[in-house]
Formats: structure tokens, sequence, C-alpha cells
């Protein structure tokens, strides 16, 4: 996910540094003034750029590295050992698989329960309507671990511990705040007279609903989709606590690898872990941030 | 469109509506001749975007009940109803091209798919927006948005045409246009027409009748020059075109306003007797040059390009009133009425029936 924000971010930076070269060469004499500004933007513009993929370079050197200590800037072996090594182990694999197989459920089945929340919240009002949405959010306010720890109680007593069924409901705690709040938005964007004119031309509600609602929503549902998936693929802490020994997916096996095994394992196993997050987030841009459905929003 | 019994278009008979604890229409009653074009005009909160919701099923009646062409529809859903909306801000599709978004309703039904391109093409053609067919809305002009709302709701041929004030997005050249478009095209299909706007120069300019709505209540349903000429209330006076307020006397052939300054006046709505107001359009108000006529003092001149408008002190009074504009500039003119109507209780007072009209 970072590499591609890093790029984002960076090409941003530059035309902003650009700024003051522009004027500059508009003024043509370069004065004092112009080059310090000019100057400062191309450090700002480094800086930033330290910033952003500094600690994936770091973690990409790191992954590919033999021996590597501490005076040297560059490691001194390269090797694809660690590399071998998470794909040969068959533990890992599995998890790999895991990770794979729970994200999609729990982001369908988010979807399933919180899209027609979702609706219901923008285009209803029922008593307790703030409450819950707000309530929403209490999942996050306080240190999960201390709500999973008390779940776990609960969990025994209806033998969802160690679970998959377990798991998949651990990790919606996650994720319905994003599955309702931004479809919510979504919805509510939505002009109600949209809706009204297909009914007035002869849709019934639920062909409004599948003709004119949910085509409308889909940028904002797409974006929640993206990162229901992302949250419960980095789920560690539930997953952790319901799901061993029988499922450990790949934030759970971090755990492990960063106390048993050498770090460069863990570099390997980090950028698996980020490689869905850059494809996802490089799709949601492609489609979302372009296109008519985003121009058909500025309707008034 | 056969006219010989002239049944009744679109009837709203006693509905009543409220929202939110406060009554949005009250008792109102309503008929709209078929292929008439009827106005709802009156300021915003008097309740007739609710009256043109409710005819459209958009909003359910407390009491009473809507028929179209005879037939009760009270109880219908929108999409059950022969009605077509054209929204204030279009409610054009985003996702769907100018084709789509037309024919979305020829497609709900099932027709052919020639049948459905014929009739897309045909009306169109009527708005005059043929070049746009594959066009997404985003991509034209507020007018041309507007257009494709009205081709979408004519071609589906409803029974009545709702308008919920369509030109209030346009800029001002360009409303007076698509407004007489709009009164083309309403008679050509000869389609009766409830077409909501707080613009009583708009609704004077295309209406068959006006229906003057104020707190839930039509005040003066009439044509645009009975409207004009003879207000039946003080509100509707007021508020369609411009008038000057006075109390005073009738006398004869002159009123005394209640400074004591006598005006001579040629015409007067209805009888004398007793104290009255009076009300008297800015056009009414002439500057004599040879016959008698009220002093009275120029307080500030305003160019209005085809007239000039004159603000007079008139005894304790002031007085609009639109002149020639080549008429010379002075200090003082003698004035006179050329005509006036009366009201007594905020009701419109008649020589031929005395007592109050509705």
């Amino acid at each position: 996910m970072s590499a591609v924000d890093g790029q984002g971010v960076a090409l941003g930076g530059l035309e902003h540094a650009g700024l003051p070269v522009a004027r500059a060469r508009r003024g043509r004499r370069p004065t004092v003034r112009s080059v310090t500004l000019r100057a400062l933007g191309v450090f700002v513009v480094v800086v930033l750029l330290l910033f952003m993929i500094g600690p994936i370079l770091w973690l990409a050197l790191r992954a590919f590295s033999g021996l590597w200590q501490y005076p040297q800037f560059l490691p001194s072996h390269w090797t694809l050992k660690w590399w071998s090594s998470v794909f040969a182990d068959r533990s890992l694999g599995h998890s790999i698989q895991l990770s794979f197989e729970f994200a999609p459920v729990v982001t369908f089945a988010s979807a399933a329960i919180c899209l027609p929340a979702a609706y219901a919240f923008s285009r209803f009002n029922f008593p307790g309507r703030r409450v819950l949405l707000v309530s929403l959010f209490a999942t996050n306010a306080f240190p999960k671990i201390g709500l999973y720890i008390s779940m776990a109680g609960v969990f025994y007593s209806l033998n969802l511990m160690g679970t998959f069924l377990g798991v998949v409901i651990v990790q919606l705690i996650g994720t319905i705040v994003f599955m309702t709040w931004i479809p919510t938005a979504a919805f509510s964007a939505i002009p109600r007279s949209l809706e009204e004119a297909a009914r007035d031309v002869g849709a019934g509600p639920l062909r409004v609903f599948f003709r004119v609602t949910f085509p409308l929503a889909a940028p904002g549902i797409f974006v929640a989709m993206i990162l229901t998936f992302l949250a419960s693929f980095d789920e560690a802490q539930g997953t952790f606590l319901v799901g061993i020994p029988n499922y450990i997916t790949m934030p759970t096996e971090m755990y492990t690898l960063v106390l048993n095994y050498p770090e460069q394992a863990a570099a390997v196993f980090s950028i698996l872990l980020a490689i869905p997050s850059v494809i996802l987030m490089s799709l949601a841009r492609k489609h979302v941030m372009g296109g008519k459905l985003a121009e058909g929003f500025q309707i008034r | 469109m056969t006219e010989s019994a002239q049944p009744a278009g679109l009837l709203i008979d006693r509905v009543s509506k409220d929202l939110g604890g406060r009554t949005i229409v009250a008792d109102m009653q309503l008929e709209v001749h078929a292929g008439e074009l009827t106005c709802l005009l009156g300021p915003s909160g008097c309740g007739k975007t609710t009256t043109l919701r409710m005819i459209g099923g958009f909003l359910e009646q407390d009491a009473g009940s809507i028929l179209i062409d005879g037939a009760d529809v009270s109880r219908l859903a929108p999409e059950k109803r022969p009605t077509a909306m054209v929204f204030q801000n279009y409610a054009l599709w985003p996702h769907m091209t100018v084709f789509k978004n037309v024919s979305f309703g020829l497609r709900l039904r099932r027709l052919p798919r020639r049948e459905i391109a014929e009739r897309v093409e045909a009306v169109l053609e009527l708005v005059g927006l043929t070049h746009h067919i594959q066009s997404y809305p985003a991509r034209i002009s507020g007018g041309e948005q507007q257009r494709v709302a009205l081709a979408r709701a004519l071609v589906l041929e409803p029974k009545v045409l709702l308008l919920d004030e369509p030109l209030s997005n346009l800029d001002a050249k360009l409303r007076i246009r698509v407004r007489e478009e709009i009164r083309e095209i309403q008679q050509r299909v000869g389609i009766t027409t409830v077409f909501v706007t707080h613009d009583q120069d708009e609704a004077l300019s295309i209406s068959d009748r006006i229906a003057v709505m104020s707190g839930g209540k039509v005040e003066q349903y009439a044509d645009p020059r009975t409207l004009y000429r003879e207000p039946a209330t003080h509100f509707v006076a007021s508020f369609v075109g411009a008038m000057n307020f006075y109390t005073g006397i009738v006398g004869d052939g002159m009123v005394e306003l209640a400074g004591g300054l006598r005006v001579p006046c040629d015409g007067v709505s209805g009888d004398g007797g007793g104290e009255a107001e009076i009300g008297v359009r800015p056009e009414d108000v002439q500057v004599t040059t040879g016959g008698e006529g009220a002093e009275a003092v120029v307080l500030r001149e305003i160019q209005r390009g085809h007239y000039k408008e004159l603000v007079l002190q008139l005894g304790d009074a002031e007085a609009r009133a639109f002149v020639a504009p080549e008429l010379p500039s002075s200090e003082r003119h003698r004035i006179r009425f050329a005509r006036a109507v009366l009201y007594r209780d905020g009701v419109l007072q008649r020589s031929h029936a005395p007592v109050a009209v509705r």
C-alpha cells in the first residue's frame, strides 16, 4: 500500500516544488529569494520521499540481504534464501492461503450485513438512528484487546473458539464501521429526486434500488469493500486470540516470525502482506478517482 | 384531443396535508381542464410544491382525493399514476446517457427495441436534442438537461405533466426562452399540465389559468388577464404585479385618500360607501398635462428602458407610476388614476357583486 501512496505523494510534492521554479523562470532573472525557495522545495520533496519510501526500501533491502552489519550502508551479501525458506515452510504457505480465504468471506459477510443497514441509515429516519450510527464507532473507541478478551468468554460458551465462524465474527467487529459509514455516505449523496424520478417513470422500489441507487452508490461501496478486505487481511489481535491454534493467518504468523525467525524472513513476509494492499489501492484509484461515475456525483 | 364533453383533466378534490404538525395544504379544491396549463403560483411555503408532489404520488394526502380523467388515483404509488414529473434539479440519472435516461420508462414497459428507439428519437426531436442522444447528463448544459428531463417525462405520454419550478436553475435569458419552448411543446402535444413557480412573470406569460396560493389555500384561480386586472384578494394584488395601496373613500369620479387629498379617478372596481383599501397599478397612475389632477412631488426617477418609473409623494402617501420614457423630468406633476380596485377585509369589491367574491 505504502509504495503506491509514496509515489502519489512524491509526485504531488514535485508539482508543488515546481511552483517557485516557474515563478523564477517567468521573472527571467533568478533572485536570491527564488533560488532559496527552489532549494527549499527540492529539500521538502527529498525529505518527503525518504519519509514515505525509506522504510519500504529498507524492508526490500532487508528481504534480499545475506549479511548486513552495522557500519555498512548496504548489505555485503545478497541472497534469495529468505524467500525460498518462506515459500518452503508449509505452515507459512498455509497461513497465506488462510488469509486469502478469510478476507473475501469477511468482506462479503460484512457487505451482506451492513449494506442494508447503510441504506436504512441514509434513507429512513427511525428512532435511535444517530445513537446507533455513533455506537458503531464505540467498538473502535477503546483498546480492542480488552473487548476480545471479554468476548473470548462468550465464544468459549458458544464453542466458537478456534472455529472458522469465530474468526469471521471477530474480524467483522473491526470491519462493520467501514462497511456501514462509507456506504451510508454514498447513499446519502444520491439526491432523493433521482430515485423519485425512477418511480415516476414506472419503476417499483426494488427496481429503483438496483437500476439507480446501487449503481450510483457503487464507487463508495467499492471503496468500503476494499477497506474491509484490507482490514480483515491485516487483522491480527482478534484472529490470534480466537483462531489459534487452528487458524493462523498471515498477520498472526508475523508474531511467530518476528519472535522465532531471523528478521529477514519477517521482511519477506511483510512484503507479501503488502502486495494485496498495493493492488487493491491502485484499483481503487483507477476506478473511483476517474470515470463518469465520479463525474456524475457533481449533479446539483 | 376531442373536446366535446370537456372532462376534467385533473381534479384536486378537497385535499389537505399536514407535515410536521403544520397544515401545508388546507382543503384545496382545483380543477384543471384537459389540455390546459395551470400554474400554481405563490411564495415559498405556500403549499404549491406539496400539492404537486401529492398529484405525482410522492406524498399521500391526509384528506380528500385526486382524480385524473375522472379516475381516483389518490391511493396509487407514483409508478402506477398516469403522471410524469419534471423535477426542479432535473434529476437526470448521471450514469445513463440521454438515450438511456429518456428510454428508461419505455424499457421498463418492455416495448420492442425499435419502437423505443423511434419514440425516443421523436421526443428528442420535439425538444431539439437529437445531437446529444449519446451524451451523459454531466456533459450537457443546464438548459439541455432541462429539455432532457422534459423529454423523459413526455415520452411516456402521461395524462398529466407536472413541472416543479423547472426554470429556477437557468439564467434569466435562457429562462424566458425555455418557458416559451415549454409552452409551445405543451400546446403542440395538448397535455394537461401543472406548473409550479414562484415567479409571477413566468406564470402570467405561459398559463391558461393561474392558481395563486397562500398558506395552503387557493386565493384566486383565474386566467392571467383577470388575475392581473381584478385580483380577488389583497394578497393576490400585492403578489402579482406591483400595486399602490391607500386607505380612502371612493367618491364621484375621484378618490379621497386618508390625508384628505382628492385624486381624480376614471374607473373603480366596486361601489363606494365608506372607507376601503384602494389599489392602483403603477401604469394606472397617469400624469395629466391639461386636465385636473392631484399635486404630486417627484421623489425619484428611475429609467427602466422602455418605460420610466416615478416615485411620487402623494399627500401623506407614496405612489409609484410607470410613465412613458419621453415624459420630461419635472419636480412636480399633476396626476390622476385611470383605474382603481377596492378591497374591504382584503377582499375585492365589485359593483355587480358588492359582497365578497371568491
